[in-house]
């Protein structure tokens, strides 16, 4: 899987994908294409399932007992549902950031040196603990309490630092699942400015409710609304700039203008 | 808390009026509700209090203790200074030659150690009795009435202040005299049994509880079958337990609670091992119960985060569900032990020994516990027993309370580690 030596434009895709929990169905016939290196924003009105539909990128439905998925996910060219993938290994290189910031209730360097151990990391810990704080621009606030708690940090912090976890197992891509709705405005531009830091080397999709950040910090927006019944369905899915000044659908031009609803 | 109606914003007099009235009905009942629950945690404390100083009461006091043999009469210095030679003497002496060559069964009296011939001669020849005992209060109060008393009663005796809890009791074990009886079986019994009993349904304890919450499928029929009954299991009479723990331990798995299995000469499965593993039972579903309330409070959110970063089930068990459900493990695990250590009933049903003089030495010997031996001594006539069992409820609460000390600084540590 870790083949990369003909890296195709898409690092992930989804062929027809439909997710019902247990009879219900809550996405429809998703099909979508992630470039590398690039940041995706998946936007809609809730419960229109686009967290479901992150969440079935790195399988972390397999947790939910009545989630099942129909249709294809290729991560580099392969379908992460069958039943040959090691989700253990997926979820290592597809990193997720949840909503909540949800450090371990560990000091900071262990926050960041446990992912990395158990994924069995023999390098210097101590490098690379400072390595992913520098890239989740977060060093200079924490590198002289390295062993406080990580819940001693604001939730901005923390989100960063649950940032700086994700990369430190070094994933090829960092699922952000609406990563900023806990926080202030400030903390949330910190977040998204980093995002653009690390798009050089990772392909980022994030799921937001907040339509200016999809429009200030991603380079494509997919538009997910709800079905007649109920069920998600992918609108339209375009370059950012694209969807928020041209439209194509009318329902999209509803949503962004806020006469959705 | 001030009675006075209190001032309210607005304009409207009439709505004001009946905004006022409505809010000081809203107080009073707060007022009510707040006195009583000060009322239901003041009786609490009052019938905790009561126990407590009923047991302390009884555990002190005056004695008058009559000698059947006056040990001036033995000899013109005090026992604890005869040597061997002159103790033994003093036995041969005074006891019948048939009472000798009893206590001589297993080597010559010379050859005993001072402090067991001293022990000797005062339960076979001096044989001190408590005549007349008095509780903790009416000794301090009556203190010279109980005296004088005594001197007209019983003009030979001495009148003494015993703390029955002392250390002769500690290191005794029982035996018919009051005087002589002491908690040493009992209590290396008790310890010894909670020993079994904690390492056998600790580990089957967390291990059912990780089980149930974190592979099993809630919605599986089975699943749920087992989940009530466990349930139900926690509210089963500890009688029922011990019937059980008769047909399956001491008679099912004789071989292996009598030790034979082991090559140990072992009577019968009246065993620690089988009263151990009873009682193991018995605390199993509060054990599984609290544990899986404590595994179920970890955050589902920890779990996201672990399994986000690649790792395993069982590593996010080991790393983060268990570390965080440890405190609350540990304060079930707390109660648990709480409960087996005063259990009396299955203890007897198992079959403890109510009369036991030697120290339980190991898994597969006869034993004795604390709650079997208070038991046996309420239920005997003379008072001084009716002491002693206080005495040992005092025991018990300690030993009770140093475990529960143990595993609360065991919890305190895993807390403080985030």
């Amino acid at each position: 899987m870790e083949d990369m030596n003909q890296p195709s434009k898409y690092v992930i895709e989804t062929r027809g994908l439909n997710i019902f929990y247990g009879d219900f169905q809550a996405v429809k016939d998703i099909s979508l294409q992630f470039e590398r290196n690039r940041i995706t924003a998946i936007i809609g009105p809730s419960g229109c399932g686009k967290s479901t539909v992150l969440r079935a990128f790195n399988r972390m439905n397999d947790f939910v007992p009545s989630a099942h998925a129909t249709g294809e996910v290729l991560y580099h060219d392969q379908n992460i549902n069958h039943p040959s993938v090691d989700a253990v290994q997926l979820r290592r290189l597809i990193g997720m950031v949840f909503q909540k910031p949800n450090p371990f209730p560990k000091s900071i360097y262990d926050n960041i040196a446990w992912g990395a151990k158990m994924n069995g990391f023999r390098g210097n810990t101590d490098d690379l603990v400072e390595e992913t704080l520098r890239q989740a621009a977060l060093w200079n606030e924490v590198k002289d309490n390295l062993k406080k708690s990580a819940l001693a940090l604001s939730g901005g912090q923390q989100q960063r630092l649950c940032i700086a976890r994700a990369l430190a197992v070094r994933p090829e891509i960092i699922l952000m699942d609406e990563p900023c709705s806990a926080l202030d405005p400030i903390a949330t531009l910190k977040i998204e400015d980093l995002m653009r830091e690390l798009s050089q080397n990772y392909t980022i999709i994030i799921v937001t409710h907040n339509m200016q950040q999809a429009a200030r910090a991603s380079d494509y927006t997919s538009f997910f609304t709800m079905d007649t019944d109920r069920a998600g369905i992918m609108v339209e899915y375009n370059e950012t700039s694209l969807i928020f000044t041209k439209p194509k659908d009318q329902r999209t031009e509803d949503y962004i203008t806020g006469r959705f609803g | 808390m001030n009675p006075m109606k209190p001032k309210t914003f607005g304009s409207n007099q009439e709505m004001q009026d009946a905004e006022k009235n409505f809010l000081y009905r809203r107080h009073q009942r707060a007022r009510l509700a707040q006195s009583v629950f000060q009322l239901t945690t003041l009786l609490a404390v009052i019938f905790l209090a009561t126990l407590l100083v009923t047991v302390v009461n009884k555990s002190m006091g005056y004695v008058v203790v009559e000698n059947k043999v006056n040990p001036a009469t033995l000899s013109d210095r005090p026992l604890s200074e005869l040597n061997n030679t002159e103790l033994a003497q003093i036995l041969r002496e005074n006891l019948r030659k048939n009472r000798v060559r009893t206590l001589e069964r297993t080597g010559f009296l010379e050859d005993q150690s001072q402090s067991t011939l001293v022990q000797l001669v005062e339960a076979e020849i001096i044989q001190p009795e408590v005549v007349e005992s008095y509780n903790l209060f009416p000794s301090l109060i009556n203190r010279s009435k109980i005296k004088a008393d005594a001197a007209v009663s019983y003009p030979n005796a001495k009148v003494e202040f015993r703390y029955w809890l002392n250390g002769v009791f500690l290191i005794n074990s029982m035996a018919s005299q009051p005087e002589l009886a002491g908690v040493r079986s009992a209590l290396l019994g008790s310890l010894q049994l909670i020993l079994i009993t904690i390492l056998t349904a600790f580990p089957i304890g967390v291990g059912a509880a990780i089980y149930l919450e974190e592979y099993a499928s809630h919605k599986s029929r089975i699943n749920r079958l087992i989940q009530t009954n466990i349930d139900n299991l926690a509210g089963v009479p500890s009688i029922v337990y011990g019937i059980l723990g008769l047909a399956l331990f001491v008679r099912a798995l004789q071989p292996f609670t009598s030790g034979a299995l082991f090559g140990v000469d072992g009577q019968n499965g009246r065993t620690i091992l089988s009263a151990g593993l009873t009682m193991a039972l018995l605390i199993l579903p509060i054990l599984i119960i609290n544990a899986q309330e404590a595994i179920r409070s970890v955050p589902d959110s920890l779990r996201q985060a672990s399994y986000g970063l690649g790792a395993t089930r069982w590593q996010t068990i080991w790393h983060h569900v268990l570390p965080g459900a440890m405190p609350g493990i540990l304060t079930g695990t707390i109660l648990a032990i709480s409960r087996a250590i005063g259990e009396t009933a299955p203890l007897i049903v198992v079959g403890a020994s109510t009369f036991i003089t030697s120290d339980p030495t190991g898994p597969f010997s006869s034993f004795t516990a604390l709650p079997i031996q208070i038991y046996n001594w309420t239920t005997r006539p003379q008072p001084a027993f009716q002491h002693i069992a206080a005495a040992a409820i005092l025991v018990l609460l300690i030993a009770l309370l140093s475990l529960n000390a143990v595993a609360i600084l065991l919890r305190n540590r895993f807390a403080k580690r985030v």
